[in-house]
């Protein structure tokens, strides 16, 4: 193999067992860069470098990719993923009240972590639940007619440890 | 599974199926769509498999099907043979509920009343599921087999003469198929309703003949519409069938054909049931290489979308596929001639794709014999907002408006006059009340100043403002639209900011004829879908409901009070018991007061939550809004009966 200029770190091993599935070919660019984040949490500068590597690919155009697509996180996100509908349905239903109510009970905005980690906000624009508007999704588990009451309960229910809402 | 070499040999196998079926047997089918799973659904299977287990002498079929479409009523069960339907199952005491339903339906032969729906206006109680209202004027064939089958099961695919049409496909020359869907008139479901049958010809006779793409349009972005992740979810098999069906139709006898499923990366479960799908179908010898013991391959592959709405253009679909920006490309070329990896390629929409299957086995005839004269066959809407029966409707083309919304969806809750309804999404606009008797096809609803779109209806009331509905749209269509056109990119931006100008309270009747022209400008300058229907929901809603905007501008008034800067609390004076519920419920301690006094809202801030008011009890109801003019600030004033609506 041909040796490539610069003092390089050993890659992480959990992108090594990623790229051996794949073929290094660019139409799996976005698949490898589903997986990373599927095993990392977000993609990390290093990560990406890595997956430029692979793909013999400028990391410039890497960049690019990881930033059009809403589902990439250039940062460490919470524990916890909170996701509130922002859809038709849910704004017809109150869906900027529940936003509100959870900005405001965990004092970060959309887009934000919270400093110690424990949850991420976003806003979504929407899950295809919208019989159930207004709509919240924690860890991939759809709440339905939510209420901001409703909402404040769901996120004191994740601070337990452990403890998941039915 | 053992591979299926002969056409012959699936219909024996269906045959068998077929023959098993018992429809006195009794069966449970416990809904498992995203929407049902959300209250539980897949927890309640579980239990009636434990109680069924523990009772052998009950031989009860367990079925976990797809989406039933009545999503709000969730969880669905239905039991046969009598065709009970129940909703909110174990909602409450979940093991109450199931022991009933065993005990009740299948030990006595009668339905346990307090699980069955309601028809919201009569109040009276509808045990069977044929005779609902939402079910029963319905008329599905792209849903046909949502909610009755098990969507990992390919044999109860098979049994509801699944693979048929593919089965006689195969003995059919690539042009009768063509010639057949072009006579049916099955135009794109996807939202711009382009022939499908030309775009499968357009394919077809591309000069490239190396190979052919075959795209499975699943990136159902419009927010309020969700009908392709229920087919993709509980259905799985057809979407498989069409795009072979297509597949054969667009590269038999010229070159090899490949599929693609672009799903979108919110559907975990589309993703899950499409994959075993695949996997089924292929073991089985109807998906793969020699299907059905012909020389005919086809490789079927599933992409997750990364979330962006602009990959719904067919364009930018295909450079998301190869692993680039999902940015559009301007056509021609068109993607028929050159399109995924520079081959021609073709994409439909999952809902297009379902209706396939059935146009080839039940005719191109029967297909044309529903709907318009220019719109054939049915369409799925997603019917949601304000409106009794939220869920999936599939109607025949030319359906009017007020029949879906008022005769299936039940009308707007509590009684309130319905406003508008929403069509198309962010591409689509607001038709007005007034117009509900507006049948709906392709063209109508164009006539109307909206588009089809991917059949989403938002129904909306007074509480609905047609501003904010505009703003909310344009900040959707901003934020989504990817920039590489500048009309697009800086057009939605100027559109949103006047919006947003308008809705702070600060506008001006300039505002409106500046919206106008920018948002007819980027209707015809746009390089994508995206940008050239943005406007529509500006458009739609300047024309159709001018004096909103014209009450924000020129009176500072928000009659639905929704535009928070405009609308303020306060607590009328001779009507507070002091009960301090509005205090207990204020987030911020705007709302304050002693026990059993009078309580005053603190208008420097006050976040305009609407809080206090839906807390103020009803033998009160002294906490008021206001929209309007905000200088008399004196709470005496005497409120209008219909104020305290929240």
């Amino acid at each position: 193999m041909k040796k490539r200029g610069g003092e390089r770190r050993k890659p992480d091993e959990r992108l090594v067992a990623i790229f051996a599935r794949h073929r290094g070919v660019r139409s799996e660019l976005i698949p490898l860069l589903q997986e990373v984040q599927g095993e990392l949490g977000y993609l990390s500068p290093d990560s990406m470098r890595e997956v430029a590597r692979f793909l013999r690919m400028p990391e410039s155009v890497i960049f690019g990719v990881a930033t059009f697509y809403a589902q990439f996180y250039l940062t460490k996100q919470g524990r916890h993923k909170i996701k509130v509908c922002q859809g038709t349905a849910c704004h017809v239903r109150g869906g900027a009240a529940i936003l509100q109510a959870i900005t405001r009970k965990l004092g970060i905005e959309a887009g934000q972590t919270a400093e110690d980690g424990e949850f991420s906000l976003e806003r979504v624009a929407c899950v295809g639940s919208c019989a159930l508007a207004p709509v919240v999704v924690t860890d991939d588990k759809v709440h339905g007619a939510m209420t901001p009451a409703k909402t404040e309960r769901l996120v004191d229910s994740l601070r337990k440890p452990g403890s998941h809402p039915k | 599974m053992t591979r299926l070499a002969t056409p012959a040999a699936l219909a024996g196998w269906r045959k068998t199926l077929q023959a098993a079926i018992d429809p006195k047997k009794p069966k449970l089918t416990v809904c498992g769509g995203t929407g049902c799973r959300a209250n539980g659904s897949v927890e309640l299977a579980e239990d009636f498999a434990k109680a069924l287990h523990g009772a052998p002498d009950r031989s009860v079929e367990l079925k976990l099907s797809g989406c039933h479409g009545f999503c709000q009523q969730g969880p669905i069960v239905l039991a046969d043979p009598e065709g009970f339907f129940y909703r909110g199952v174990g909602l409450g005491d979940r093991a109450r509920d199931v022991g009933e339903i065993l005990e009740e339906t299948f030990g006595k032969n009668r339905p346990v009343a307090r699980l069955l729906y309601e028809d919201p206006r009569t109040g009276e109680k509808i045990p069977r599921h044929r005779d609902i209202p939402f079910y029963a004027k319905q008329h599905r064939i792209a849903l046909r087999n949502n909610g009755r089958i098990d969507p990992n099961s390919l044999g109860d695919y098979v049994a509801a003469d699944g693979y048929a049409a593919l089965a006689l496909a195969l003995t059919l020359a690539p042009d009768e198929i063509i010639a057949s869907m072009k006579k049916s008139g099955l135009r794109g479901r996807g939202g711009a309703g382009f022939p499908t049958g030309d775009k499968w010809a357009l394919c077809r006779n591309a000069a490239d003949r190396t190979m052919r793409h075959v795209i499975c349009n699943g990136d159902e972005g419009d927010p309020g519409a969700f009908m392709d992740r229920s087919i993709m979810e509980g259905d799985p098999h057809s979407v498989l069938e069409g795009m072979a069906i297509g597949a054969y139709a667009m590269s038999g006898g010229i070159c090899p054909a490949e599929g693609v499923i672009y799903v979108r990366a919110e559907y975990p479960l589309a993703v899950q049931n499409l994959g075993a799908a695949i996997r089924d179908a292929e073991a089985a010898g109807l998906l793969g290489d020699g299907i059905l013991g012909t020389t005919f391959n086809f490789h079927v592959k599933i992409k997750e979308g990364a979330g962006a709405f602009v990959c719904g253009e067919e364009t930018a679909m295909t450079a998301s596929i190869e692993g680039r920006r999902g940015t559009p490309s301007p056509r021609p070329p068109y993607p028929a001639q050159r399109g995924l990896f520079g081959k021609p390629s073709n994409i439909n929409n999952v809902e297009t794709w379902a209706n396939v299957p059935p146009i080839l086995t039940r005719g191109a005839e029967w297909y044309a014999g529903i709907g318009t004269a220019t719109s054939k066959g049915t369409k799925v809407f997603s019917l949601v907002g304000k409106v009794r029966n939220c869920g999936l409707v599939e109607v025949p083309m030319g359906t009017t408006l007020s029949e879906v919304v008022e005769g299936i969806g039940g009308g707007v809750p509590g009684g309130k006059p319905l406003k508008s309804v929403q069509t198309g999404g962010p591409s689509g606009g607001c038709i007005p009340a007034a117009q509900l008797g507006l049948p709906v096809d392709y063209e109508q609803l164009a006539k109307a100043g909206s588009i089809m779109g991917s059949g989403g209806l938002v129904v909306m009331d007074e509480d609905t403002c047609m501003v904010d509905i505009a703003r909310y749209f344009l900040q959707f269509t901003r934020t989504e639209s990817c920039g590489k056109c500048a009309p697009c990119r800086l057009g939605t931006r100027q559109m949103l900011l006047v919006l947003q100008e308008i809705t702070a309270g600060k506008g001006t009747p300039a505002h409106l004829a500046l919206l106008e022209e920018v948002a007819s400008a980027v209707k015809v300058t746009s390089l994508c879908g995206l940008g050239s229907t943005a406007p529509n929901p500006v458009l739609t809603t300047l024309k159709c409901f001018r004096e909103e905007y014209e009450e924000h501008v020129n009176a500072s008034t928000c009659r639905a009070f929704v535009c928070s800067a405009m609308v303020s609390y306060f607590v009328e004076a001779d009507r507070c018991i002091g009960c301090g519920a509005c205090a207990r419920a204020c987030p911020t301690g705007a709302c304050r007061g002693e026990k059993k006094k009078l309580h005053v809202i603190d208008q420097s801030i006050c976040t305009k939550c609407g809080s206090c008011l839906a807390a103020c009890p009803g033998v009160a109801a002294a906490v008021y809004r206001k929209s309007g003019d905000l200088t008399r600030r004196e709470p005496q004033q005497k409120r209008p009966a219909a104020a305290k609506a929240a």
